[in-house]
């Protein structure tokens, strides 16, 4: 049986398709989600994609968060079902309170997109257990408010509990507080990121495939269940 | 109708950069002496029935649930009196 990954569509999600194509690369079903849909239709796992949900209007991701679709996604998640926030999904995934912190301006207040490298720092969570602890990438990232915050004790206890799932290297684009490109809860099965491995799954259209192992890996997960 | 009035402003210990954008765009245009600024939000809310207690407490439940982020945000609730 194939596994099924939803891929949330909310009003100005942009990424979606890209999330999809990445899952269907990946060996599994995607099937589209409706931001006004409470039913998940049997997904095994759920993509909440980048992009600009309600325009970013008065915080990213803060209108979002109340959608239908996001009541159930919310209490899957706490029931442990695998989920996958890329940027804007990130935003809402940190909004929801399923992740602590926020994600706030960049430190330059410039729109930064580049080919990033990261180190994944965790490879134990659903997203990560096809790559190697300490594995460095590229792929890309586009964000204007990726900038991650947390008061200090929060950010430390995500360090003593091995919750940064990826971290800048070389360059930090957005000030983020200690590198800190992605993190998981404490299950790690919810896991948000702020640079998109969905554009990083074929040699024509990414910079490298080295993306694909977030969605390799929620399938390796759903596969071994 | 009666206006209630949210304002929602970054924590202090949160890096405002558009506020430090605008704080250094201010010499430049002539307006000297300003140290610092802090750039917020301001939520005017038009209520249908009486400013209550009742009423207060539900725009409290709103600003605390959604129209702030109380991970990075400080908000204030008042009332400006009546609308005209």
């Amino acid at each position: 049986m194939t596994a099924r990954v939803g891929v949330v569509t909310f009003p100005g999600s942009l990424d979606d398709r890209d999330a999809q194509r990445a899952v269907r690369l990946a060996g599994a079903e995607p099937v589209a989600l409706w931001h006004r849909d409470k039913d998940l239709h049997q997904v095994d796992a759920v993509v909440l994609p980048g992009g600009f949900s309600y325009g970013d209007y008065l915080r990213c991701g803060a209108i979002s968060r109340f959608s239908p679709v996001m009541d159930t996604i919310i209490e899957q998640a706490r029931q442990g079902m695998p989920v996958l926030g890329i940027c804007n999904g990130f935003q809402v995934l940190c909004e929801s309170h399923l992740l602590p912190g926020a994600l706030t301006r960049n430190d330059s207040l410039h729109f930064v997109c580049r080919d990033q490298k990261l180190r994944i720092e965790n490879a134990d969570t659903a997203w990560t257990s096809d790559y190697a602890s300490g594995q460095e990438i590229v792929v890309p990232l586009k964000n204007g408010e990726g900038r991650f915050v947390a008061d200090e004790h929060v950010l430390d206890e995500l360090e003593a509990e091995g919750r940064v799932v990826a971290r800048y290297l070389d360059v930090n684009p957005n000030g983020s507080y200690r590198d800190i490109a992605g993190i998981t809860n404490a299950a790690g099965n919810v896991v948000g990121l702020m640079p998109h491995p969905e554009h990083a799954v074929e040699p024509l259209t990414g910079p490298t495939t080295e993306g694909l192992g977030f969605f390799t890996s929620v399938l390796k997960q759903l596969v071994n269940a | 109708m009666a206006r209630v009035v949210v304002d929602v402003m970054l924590k202090p210990e949160i890096l405002d950069p558009q506020g430090q954008a605008v704080q250094r765009a201010l010499p430049r245009l002539g307006f000297a002496g300003i140290a610092d600024v802090r750039q917020g939000k301001r939520f005017e809310l038009e209520l249908e029935g009486p400013v209550d207690d009742a009423a207060l407490a539900r725009i409290r439940e709103a600003a605390e649930t959604f129209l702030a982020n109380t991970v990075i945000e400080d908000f204030t609730v008042r009332v400006e009196g009546e609308a005209k």
